[in-house]
């Protein structure tokens, strides 16, 4: 069964190419543009990982990370932030919330694809 | 209209005599609490008002009854006697505040120790002063005693008819005067330090002060308002008598001629402050220096409020009692009276003895001090015995003294009140009394100013004017009262015509106190400056006028070094002061003097500044003069040479400045510091803003950069993805190119904008073809959204000067935002342009969700959007309005918004016409 990626980002050019990125990668992929969507579809899918963009209106990337790490029938779902946020605070941030990665936006795709491949293949 | 008095009205003598000593007992109540308040450590009478109301211990019984007095036969030239003081209140004031700060810093305590100490601690001049000022200023306490007798007579005898005289000699003012002395003694001349305050007394003055204000203006009151129907009435009912014409008219003949009136005023600013009452209520009494600043309109106001109602009451004597029977100087207590307003009538004569008696009570303190500071004390202290018979029996001496000399005072005022006083007027017998003090102008006023005036000139000075004085006015009083032959007044002293006291050197046509005045003064000035030009002052004399002169510049927080050589042993010095100060009082003085400028006590010789500081407590005590004498008769003195003296005293002047220097430029350093730390400050605040916005921009700069990269990998990495998806990344690739290049440039504008680069390119713009221009720019989208514009814009706006391209960016920016604001379903956006009197106004409404009143103002702030994630974030850079508002102020204009969450946003932003 083909492992589920739930990208949230609400930039519309960078879901559009995070979501063709993951289906070529062969996964079953699921979009969000705000925190609620990305909320919701967490809850009712339970992905396998989450890519994250953190600066949304409504609930923040931080704030959906916490939700998943800190429920116990959702925190094994792996959660990749990408941020335009680049300050090692913020990414120190992700990563004490429970993160398993922290990339800075603009990212290689051919990285970051792989860096997803390895982690779902654990 | 009132018919002419025929019986005598009055009241109760013996309930009078009662309520004297009630009003006597009150007045000890009030000393006597001030005093016991001080002991508590609170000081009632350190205040402004307090002193401003002492000061007015100034009017007398002279003021509360004469001034009607003089007014009947002279007009309204009793105003000279307040419109000096006046006059000196408001142009000399620094002065008198010379003079005050110069008695501080020697602790001299009456005008005898204030010209002694300034020529050279002289002995001599002192007692000059001092038995001048005795002869000059009895009569005029013996004038109050004769006033508070007379007031008696009138509310208790006679109503205030002319006949009918009680001459005894033991009769209730006998009393009086006694009860006055004891209160004298107790509140006055119970410590032997003449520099202490006198708080209970001057709270008792300050208090009579009130007392006689509030009696005469209800007197006046009565009289105006109760009486007559106003001021208007009764000037115009009196306008209509012959023989009250003329007082209201100020001509030469009526005796009162312009040269009288300058000379009365002149007299009149002198007495304020050479009355030795004046010198010690505003000197010797004062507490603050900063008070003589508000007194000096403060007692002016005084002044005015009493006088305003002597004509009114003067005209309506002069027509009530129009037979004369009734003698203008009580018309103020006979009126009430014989209306039968006994309450009015008492209280009015309380207020005339408050008058009376506050004047005594000064009065007799300050000839007292001078008594026995300058007459008695050098006599005890010369006898060699004096250090021997042991400190309390000479502090008892000199309380004794002190006292004796209150007596002696006072009898001699009753005495005279009892004899030649019966034959003058009031007015006459206190303007003679100011002609005497006049004669101290001369050297007080030389003397803070001119250095050069020395010892023997004063001397010459005063003595010459005494004895004109004397001569001009005192002679023919005595001749008026059968005293001395009245040949000398026609034929002059030796029969020699030029010298007829009223006609000196064939003088004519002045009235007495003009005459007096004029050749005194002259006479007494003369001699002052030509025997100080042509002697030569003494070492210490020079000294005291530096001092004097310079008093501002040699006394400072800095003490001056003392100008003083010689050996003197501290256990000595302390001896001495504590023969006049006591033991514990002077230990615990040396010591805290010594502790405040860190002066070393263990030596057994003493510090030249605790020897200066010693002197000057001493002063305070005994006079400068016997304190100068006393502390060389304790040391071993070197007599310093006038050129080593100068210098002493230059190189001190100049430490003096050079720490004022010091400590102006160290004001100024401490002033630099703290705007270098403020500018700091301020720098720091800004490095942080220009990190913060760098980190904004590149943030704001990464997100179309990912998806550039994103997208152009995808599409280089996938040659065979179809067609349509390529298109689609291919068309993001080109928007995101736009708004990256976009924002770029707007962060450049806006730099450009902020560091005040961008100059404005101004024209005459027709904004209303400006507006249409860019709202036809923006049709398309209007369309896609079908959103409706309304245009509301008057289309007879002139041309306005401004920046076309700039103002054009600020009308898309702002239109850009309605546009996406404005409602999803039914937008509506109105744009308006109105013309107000100097400036234009442009308004873009929208219909959308509104702005809280909190952001109003931050929206304003650069990627005000992307620090506030919360918000719905609409695609755009996040500087538009930023931009915008920089625009607008380069305009001088003025952009804000007014909106409530739910109810759209009304964006405005003014141009003002640009020159």
């Amino acid at each position: 069964m083909a492992r589920k990626v739930l990208v949230v980002d609400d930039d519309p050019y960078i879901l559009m190419s995070l979501e063709f990125l993951m289906k070529k990668s062969g996964y079953e992929v699921m979009v969000a543009r705000n925190g609620k969507e990305a909320l919701t579809l967490v809850d009712q899918e339970v992905p396998d990982l989450v890519l994250l963009d953190i600066m949304m209106p409504d609930v923040d990337g931080y704030g959906i990370c916490s939700y998943i790490k800190t429920n116990n029938t959702l925190k094994k779902i792996k959660v990749v932030f990408l941020s335009a946020k680049t300050k090692e605070a913020d990414k120190q941030k992700g990563l004490d919330l429970g993160a398993e990665l922290y990339i800075t936006k603009p990212f290689a795709t051919k990285e970051l694809v792989k860096k997803i491949d390895a982690l779902l293949a654990e | 209209m009132p018919s002419p008095c025929d019986v005598a009205k009055y009241m109760n003598e013996v309930f009078v005599v009662f309520c004297v000593f009630l009003y006597l007992a009150i007045l000890f109540g009030i000393a006597y609490y001030a005093e016991f308040k001080l002991k508590r450590g609170k000081s009632i009478i350190n205040n402004p008002y307090v002193y401003a109301l002492s000061l007015a211990v100034y009017c007398t019984a002279w003021t509360y009854y004469g001034s009607v007095g003089r007014a009947a036969t002279h007009g309204i030239e009793f105003l000279t006697t307040y419109i000096g003081p006046t006059i000196m209140c408001a142009l000399f004031l620094p002065m008198v505040g010379k003079i005050l700060r110069i008695c501080k810093a020697q602790q001299l305590t009456s005008l005898a120790d204030f010209i002694s100490a300034r020529y050279g601690k002289n002995f001599t001049i002192a007692i000059v002063v001092t038995v001048f000022s005795v002869l000059g200023i009895t009569p005029y306490i013996a004038l109050q005693l004769k006033a508070i007798g007379k007031s008696m007579e009138v509310i208790a005898f006679n109503g205030g008819h002319v006949n009918n005289v009680n001459t005894s000699i033991f009769d209730s003012t006998f009393f009086i005067a006694g009860i006055i002395s004891v209160f004298i003694i107790l509140f006055g001349a119970r410590s032997v330090d003449a520099s202490e305050k006198h708080e209970g007394l001057v709270a008792a003055i300050a208090f009579e002060s009130i007392v006689k204000l509030v009696a005469f203006v209800a007197a006046g009151i009565f009289v105006t308002y109760g009486l007559f129907d106003g001021f208007s009435d009764i000037f115009l009912r009196a306008s209509r008598v012959e023989e009250l014409r003329h007082l209201f008219q100020f001509e030469l003949g009526t005796g009162t001629s312009y040269t009288s009136w300058m000379a009365l005023t002149f007299l009149a600013m002198l007495a304020i402050v050479f009355l030795p009452r004046q010198f010690q209520v505003t000197v010797v009494e004062n507490i603050n220096e900063n008070h003589l600043r508000k007194a000096a309109w403060l007692f002016p106001l005084y002044l005015f409020t009493i006088n305003i109602f002597v004509l009114p009451i003067m005209f309506a004597g002069k027509l009530i009692f129009d037979n004369g029977a009734v003698d203008a100087d009580t018309f103020v207590l006979a009126i009430p009276l014989y209306f039968n307003e006994h309450l009015l009538g008492l209280l009015i004569f309380i207020g005339g003895f408050s008058a009376a008696t506050s004047m005594i009570i000064v009065e007799t303190i300050a000839l007292s001090t001078m008594i026995s500071n300058h007459i008695a004390l050098p006599v005890l202290l010369s006898a060699k015995n004096f250090k021997t018979a042991g400190e309390d029996k000479l502090i008892r001496t000199i309380r004794t003294i002190r006292q004796a000399s209150i007596l002696v005072i006072l009898m001699l005022a009753f005495y005279y009140s009892k004899t030649v006083a019966q034959q003058a007027t009031l007015v006459s017998i206190g303007l003679i009394s100011f002609a005497a003090v006049a004669q101290f102008a001369p050297s007080v006023f030389g003397g803070i100013y001119w250095r050069e005036g020395s010892q023997k000139g004063a001397m010459a000075g005063i003595c010459m004017g005494a004895v004109i004085w004397f001569y001009t006015l005192v002679i023919p009083s005595m001749t008026s009262a059968g005293m001395i032959s009245s040949k000398i007044m026609n034929e002059g002293l030796f029969h020699i015509t030029m010298l007829k006291p009223y006609e000196l050197f064939g003088l004519t046509g002045l009235d007495s106190i003009t005459h007096s005045l004029f050749w005194s003064l002259l006479f007494n000035t003369a001699a002052y400056a030509v025997v100080s030009l042509y002697t030569k002052q003494s070492v210490q004399e020079v000294y005291q006028s530096e001092l004097f002169v310079n008093i501002y510049k040699l006394d400072g927080p800095d003490l001056h070094r003392p100008v003083w050589r010689g050996i003197a042993y501290l256990p000595d010095l302390k001896g001495l002061l504590a023969t006049f100060l006591g033991e514990e009082r002077t230990q615990k003085l040396i010591s805290s003097y010594a502790h405040r400028h860190k002066i070393p006590l263990d030596d057994k010789h003493a510090d030249p500044r605790i020897v200066a500081f010693s002197e000057r407590l001493l002063s305070g005590v005994i006079g400068s003069a016997s304190a100068r004498i006393m502390v060389s008769s304790v040391s071993k003195e070197e007599e310093l040479k006038i050129d080593e003296l100068l210098n002493i005293l230059r190189e001190s002047q100049q430490i003096i400045e050079l720490n004022k220097e010091l400590r102006k430029k160290s004001l100024e350093l401490t002033r630099a510091t703290d705007e270098l730390r403020r500018a700091n400050a301020i720098l720091k605040n800004l490095d942080l803003q220009k990190d913060e916005f760098l980190y904004t921009v590149t943030h704001e700069l990464r997100t179309p950069l990912t998806s550039i990269r994103a997208m152009a990998e995808i599409v280089h990495d996938n040659p065979d993805i179809d067609i349509e998806q390529r298109q689609h990344f291919l068309t993001g690739l080109i928007k995101e190119t736009e708004r990256l290049s976009h924002l770029i440039s707007q962060v450049l504008n806006l730099e450009r904008y902020e560091s005040g680069k961008q100059q404005l390119n101004l024209s005459y713009v027709n904004l209303y073809t400006l507006l249409i221009t860019v709202a036809e720019s923006f049709e398309m989208l209007l369309n896609e959204k079908s959103i409706k514009l309304e245009l509301d814009a008057q289309g007879n706006v002139a041309p306005w000067r401004c920046d076309e391209d700039l103002i054009h960016q600020v009308l898309v920016n702002l239109l850009s935002n309605a546009i996406k604001f404005a409602d999803a379903e039914n937008g509506r956006i109105a744009l308006a342009l109105e013309q107000k009197q100097e400036e234009v106004r442009v308004v873009v409404e929208d219909n959308g969700k509104g702005i809280a009143p909190a952001l109003h103002q931050l929206i304003f702030d650069k990627f005000f959007q992307a620090h506030n994630q919360t918000l719905k974030k609409p695609e755009g850079s996040g500087l538009g309005l930023a931009i915008s508002k920089k625009i607008v102020e380069m305009h001088n204009g003025k952009i804000w918004v007014e909106s409530e969450v739910d109810k759209g946003c009304r964006f405005i932003f003014t141009l003002p016409i640009i020159e």
